[in-house]
């Protein structure tokens, strides 16, 4: 056998190293293994790090909704509302569930470069309830919609936002959005595990979300649109959040915008959430 | 090898596999693997790109389901009980299994806590590896940072922050200059002493030659020869002749000498200063020599010995472990 241990090649110059060596690896008793709990915290500070120590990934959450809603306020404010001041009322709804949106992909994105590098496997073979990997990264990507919701309302009160619903009715509105958005994640990350690049998975959400945000009732009354396509708009599940959210912001939101709202949650996370573990637990 | 139901029995296999099967598309990647690995051995699997090395061993980490074949890992059914399996493996992949915008200690915690150390354990326990594997300089700096022998290190780090019953190392030198090479052998030697099995791959015929106690072959899917490394070499027979000359003009002389004297069939060298040849019978390599001082051929270097592992590979499948790798790249 060849277990002997060469002194003459090991690391650093000391012969202490060795000794540290053997220590460290005695000392590497099996703990019981974490909760659902434990696992999905940890997984989430590991997302919560990444953001620390890639900051650059924030500018979507903060620079997008900037942009998006200074772009299509002064835009199309005269055009369509008469003023700016009150499309805005109008259209900052809208807007902060079509930014959201487009900010979903990000655990989807971030699992499939886990897979390309390897640590995907690592993370397969711990003692772990599994869905905490991706539990984990969602409830952080909460943490960016509510970032970009906050930074967009609080944009949108110094252009001459005025939400009628209060403090409450927009708190419960970002909610409705909060819990949409987590929803609609699995939808991504179920591409995520299936497609070979996040180029691919970027185009994949582009194409659905594109259509979906425009074709709704975000920046446009549905009654001013032919008949053929209301039907396609009130239907859009975008349509139906943007419709809730801005209900809620200016305090006429109902319970069945509510249930909307979540059934359509429901039903995303119902077929994608399973559907994404399955295909993790089988990723060849 | 393989001998029957009977060995399923046995308690000081940590890995029992039989006629294990992978089929990607129409290519059979692994065609029918059998293994018994001892307990608190190395066993190495040795093979060119491609082989099937790879598969074999994400089967046995769990990670990849067999189309056909039975296999144990200390006793637990690799399909019905995989749970059982991962609280006794460690899996070190080809590529480095971290993630590189975390830093070391970083890396080293999530996976602490991911086995259910406690945030103040799983932090001792991070800088206590970090320590003992040569990091701590680098401990807070991001792992895309780390030079190639560090990454490796850290991700090996990785592996044992519970130190594993079974460890699984992907290629755990390829690209490493020597140096870190050989810290990583000494941390794959340490783990071997505290008990734990390792089953490696390798493209280097030194690394199986070195770190492990049993090499199984592995060329197209199949195991085409196991057994120690001594055992394999023995397996080709005869020892071989290597010859050196001074002036490359002399090969073509020297070639028809060492055919004649020999009688066996003389491998040319690269560098056209070099033979290598057969040899049963130390009588005739010396009458070889003296017709080469006869005819005045200078002979820089000569050495009578064992066949190397290389030449082991080199009569197992037609071409040495380096052409197969080239062959391989060209297809790509």
């Amino acid at each position: 056998m060849t277990v002997q241990l060469q002194t003459k090649n090991s690391i650093g110059t000391d012969s202490s190293i060795d000794e540290r060596l053997h220590q460290a690896i005695a000392s590497g008793k099996r703990p019981e293994p974490p909760n659902a709990f434990a696992s999905t915290m940890a997984f989430a500070s590991r997302a919560l790090l990444r953001i620390k120590h890639v900051p650059e990934q924030m500018f979507d959450v903060t620079v997008f909704p900037i942009i998006f809603l200074l772009m299509f306020t002064y835009l199309f404010g005269g055009a369509i509302a008469g003023s700016t001041r009150d499309y805005l009322q109008f259209l900052l709804p809208g807007i902060l569930v079509m930014t959201v949106a487009q900010i979903t992909m990000y655990t989807g994105i971030d699992l499939n470069n886990d897979i390309r590098k390897g640590i995907f496997d690592r993370f397969r073979t711990l003692p772990i309830w599994l869905p905490s990997a991706l539990i984990g990264a969602l409830l952080v990507d909460v943490i960016r919609y509510s970032m970009a919701s906050v930074i967009m309302i609080l944009l949108g009160l110094m252009l001459g936002f005025r939400p009628e619903g209060g403090l409450m009715g927009v708190a419960f509105a970002i909610g409705l959005v909060l819990i949409f958005s987590f929803s609609l994640s699995w939808i991504w990350t179920t591409f995520g595990l299936i497609v070979r690049s996040e180029k691919s998975l970027m185009m994949i959400s582009f194409l659905v979300l594109m259509p979906l945000t425009f074709v709704s009732n975000v920046f446009v009354e549905p009654e001013t649109l032919p008949t053929w396509l209301q039907g396609f708009v009130n239907s859009n599940p975008i349509s139906i959040l943007a419709t809730a959210v801005r209900g809620f912001m200016h305090g006429t939101g109902t319970w069945q915008q509510v249930a909307g709202v979540l059934v359509v949650s429901a039903i995303m996370t119902a077929i994608f959430a399973p559907l994404t573990m399955y295909l993790y637990r089988n990723k060849k | 090898m393989w001998e029957g139901e009977n060995i399923l029995q046995n308690n000081d296999l940590a890995i029992e596999a039989e006629g294990l099967v992978k089929v990607f598309g129409k290519e059979r990647a692994v065609d029918g693997v059998d293994l018994a690995i001892q307990k608190g051995t190395v066993y190495g699997f040795l093979g060119p790109n491609g082989a099937g090395k790879t598969t074999t061993i994400r089967m046995l980490a769990t990670l990849l389901p067999a189309d056909a074949g039975k296999a144990r890992i200390f006793g637990h059914d690799l399909v019905s009980d995989s749970a059982a399996i991962r609280r006794r493996i460690s899996l070190t992949g080809q590529y480095a299994s971290i993630d590189e915008d975390l830093t070391g200690v970083e890396n080293l915690m999530l996976i602490a806590r991911l086995m259910g150390y406690t945030r103040g354990q799983a932090r001792s326990r991070a800088m206590e590896l970090l320590e003992a594997f040569g990091l701590e300089r680098a401990a807070k700096r991001q792992v895309k940072k780390y030079s190639g022998g560090m990454r490796r290190r850290i991700d090996i780090a990785a592996s044992i922050v519970v130190t594993p019953d079974l460890l699984f190392l992907d290629e755990p030198t390829t690209g490493l200059d020597p140096r870190s090479r050989n810290q990583v052998w000494d941390i794959i030697r340490a783990l071997v002493r505290a008990g734990t099995t390792v089953l490696l791959t390798t493209q280097y015929l030194e690394e199986a030659d070195q770190l492990a106690d049993r090499i199984g072959v592995i060329h197209n899917g199949k195991i085409i020869a196991e057994g120690t490394s001594n055992e394999l070499k023995a397996s080709v027979g005869r020892g071989t002749l290597n010859v050196q000359l001074v002036n490359a003009e002399d090969q073509w002389r020297a070639q028809a000498i060492l055919e004649e004297k020999l009688d066996a069939a003389v491998h040319l060298g690269a560098d056209s200063t070099s033979l290598t040849a057969q040899a049963d019978d130390s009588a005739r390599v010396a009458e070889a020599l003296a017709e080469f001082a006869e005819q005045r051929i200078d002979v820089s270097d000569f050495s009578l010995g064992r066949p190397s592992l290389d030449e082991v590979f080199l009569t197992l499948t037609g071409k040495s472990a380096d052409q197969q790798h080239a062959s391989e790249e060209e297809t790509l």
